[in-house]
């Protein structure tokens, strides 16, 4: 943004009335080829996340034992389960769960670990040590590890799973955000807003936060990935989605027992995962290359 | 000075660098293992229910309680369970009975050569990925060492790791599908678990080697007319490695949590399965020493790593001669 910001003195100097970040943001975004494609593909998931139920071609709970564990055809494209049922349309299904349960779970992650973050970079002192310290706490349980401690405790199901994930997204936000925080702090116009006799929360979040913000994106972009794969293999040990649910971590689960005599049905979940976090990842790549050049390199 | 008090000097300073680092470790550790504790008190069930089984009367019921200590004030239990620890002793498993130290023991062993095979083979090819990518920047190897390293990223090491059973195991029957018994056991599950970190390793190997090639040095080294074979490996390479390290180091948490999911998948017989067997059986005392294992190991490495880092960095090397 540091950089965004003296193109924006620059520009405004040439041509005042021309100049719009969305605009330039735009025009850098089309110039990322791969990461202009994965984005595409992204909207398609949520828009199937969407209107998935009403473009199945199947009920994706509904059992037909009259073509179990079928392969890949014309009638079911990506083939059947153990019960018979169309092994696409459940992950058409999955792409809500997958979406959602990662998306819920980083967005409110990234809140609680932002507020806390900004605390700790803008006041310092007593509240960071206690926060910073909480976090290093909470760094010292690898993240699925943590996860499964809080499933441990609350219980199998996808609600804890958002739970469990929210939590360890928190101190990697509060970092993040409170290293960006620190920098800001000593800008000059924060300084100049300090001077003016700003109110303290006033410099937090209307000068302090949006200047982190382009990070914030990137991060919160990236974490998704994170997230989907996280909730995959939770429901994999069994402490996340209950196995009938069309979720793809919990279809891989079941699919395990047939991947002797019918790979498809493992495999099949398994691209789902692997194209939607591969897809977040590389928006995630040229989000970072174009908002936060600086970080590049780290 | 004479040179061996210089060398004598250096010593002393990294020793009182990891002195110091390791008293500073011991609070984070000693509220680590707090929070475990009443963690685990937190999880619903009765652990002498699943003892003594469900036909007991109520009064064997509260001698075993009694026996367990499940009776003292949650402070008093957590003393007595440390000074346990301290002693080795970390309480009986409530499945087998038997001492969690024993059961550890193997399991701990698998987990530990596990981790040591991925994270060595991730090393070498990340390295080598991530400098062919660096050197041809922008080119054929470069896009494909990338295209590499973002799926290693992205696809689910469970995942992974059946689809190498059904082809390595099932289809060509080279590698056995699941246990610990001989080296051919490791193969796949190190395959799987280290697939990610190799992508981690690759991305930063390439983009600290590119920050390192546009340094005056390096043109240096080059306007010298020394050969690209040299000046990659010898002078470039080199300096990017500490910040490799440190990244390597920073990924080992992830490898640990992979390896409860991989350890599953190839009914490998390790500490990640023991928790998810611990935990499904709601076998506290199992539970409760394999996360107080699985935060020391983690804090452990993160020391090991910054004392790494202390040592590498030409910086600090300069303050301790």
């Amino acid at each position: 943004m540091g950089v965004l910001k003296e193109e924006v003195i620059n520009e405004t100097t040439i041509n005042k009335s021309q100049y719009s970040p969305i605009k330039e943001f735009w025009k850098n975004w089309k110039r990322q080829k791969v990461a202009f494609s994965a984005s595409l593909f992204v909207l398609l998931l949520i828009i199937i996340a969407f209107v998935g139920p009403y473009i199945t071609p199947y009920d994706p709970y509904e059992p037909n034992y009259n073509s179990i564990l079928q392969g890949p055809s014309s009638s079911h494209l990506a083939g059947t389960d153990e019960y018979g049922r169309d092994i696409f349309s459940r992950l058409i299904y999955g792409t809500r769960i997958s979406l959602s349960v990662s998306f819920i779970s980083v967005f409110f992650g990234a809140v609680v670990g932002t507020i806390l973050g900004l605390i700790s970079g803008f006041f310092g002192g007593f509240l960071d040590r206690i926060i910073m310290r909480s976090s290093d706490v909470m760094f010292a349980f690898p993240d699925i590890i943590l996860a499964i401690a809080i499933i441990a405790i609350l219980g199998p199901g996808l609600v804890n799973v958002v739970i469990a994930i929210a939590v360890f997204t928190v101190p990697s936000f509060a970092r993040l955000i409170r290293g960006a925080t620190l920098e800001v702090k000593e800008t000059v116009f924060v300084e100049a807003a300090r001077s003016m006799g700003a109110k303290k929360t006033r410099i937090i979040y209307k000068h302090i936060f949006p200047e982190t913000f382009s990070s914030l994106m990137v991060f919160f972009t990236m974490r998704i990935g994170t997230a989907i794969l996280a909730a995959a293999s939770l429901s994999f040990l069994g402490l996340g989605a209950s196995p009938g649910t069309p979720d793809w971590g919990a279809m891989l689960t079941m699919g395990r027992d047939y991947l002797g005599t019918s790979s498809h049905v493992v495999i099949m979940p398994g691209i789902a995962i692997f194209l939607t976090v591969l897809a977040f990842n590389l928006v995630g790549d040229g989000l970072r290359d174009v908002l936060d050049p600086k970080t590049k390199n780290h | 000075m004479h040179p061996k008090i210089l060398i004598l000097k250096g010593v002393a300073f990294v020793l009182r660098y990891i002195f110091k680092r390791v008293l500073e470790m011991i609070p984070t550790l000693l509220i680590v293992s707090i929070i475990i504790f009443y963690f685990i008190h937190l999880i619903p069930g009765d652990p002498v229910r699943l003892v003594v089984g469900p036909d007991a009367t109520s009064e064997e019921v509260s001698m075993i309680r009694e026996e367990m200590g499940l009776n003292d004030p949650i402070f008093i239990q957590y003393m007595s369970y440390m000074q346990g620890i301290l002693q080795g002793d970390l309480g009986k498993s409530l499945k087998t009975g038997l001492p969690v130290m024993e059961m550890f023991e193997n399991r701990f062993k698998n987990s530990i050569y596990l981790t040591l095979f991925s994270i060595i083979w991730a090393f070498i090819i990340g390295i080598i990925i991530g400098t062919f990518s660096a050197v041809f920047k922008n080119k054929l190897p470069d896009n494909i060492g990338m295209l590499t390293a973002v799926s290693g990223i992205s696809v689910p090491g469970f995942w992974l790791g059946l689809i190498l059973i059904q082809f390595f195991s099932v289809q060509l029957g080279w590698l056995p599908t699941g246990g610990a018994d001989s080296w051919k056991h490791f193969i796949l599950p190190s395959i799987a678990l280290g697939a990610g970190i190799m992508a981690m390793i690759a991305r930063f190997t390439r983009s600290s080697l590119l920050e390192t090639l546009g340094s005056d040095f390096i043109r240096t080294a080059r306007a010298k007319g020394l050969r690209e074979m040299i000046v990659i490996p010898k002078h470039a390479l080199r300096n990017s490695m500490v910040s490799v390290v440190t990244i390597t180091g920073l990924q080992f948490g992830f490898l640990l949590g992979g390896s409860v999911v991989v350890e599953t998948v190839f009914s490998f017989p390790g500490m990640g399965r023991l928790l998810i067997d611990s935990i499904a059986f709601r076998d506290y005392p199992v539970i409760q020493a394999l996360l107080l294992l699985f935060s020391i190991q983690f804090i452990v490495v993160n020391l090991i790593v910054d004392i790494l880092y202390s040592f590498l960095n030409p910086k600090i090397r300069t303050i301790s001669s």
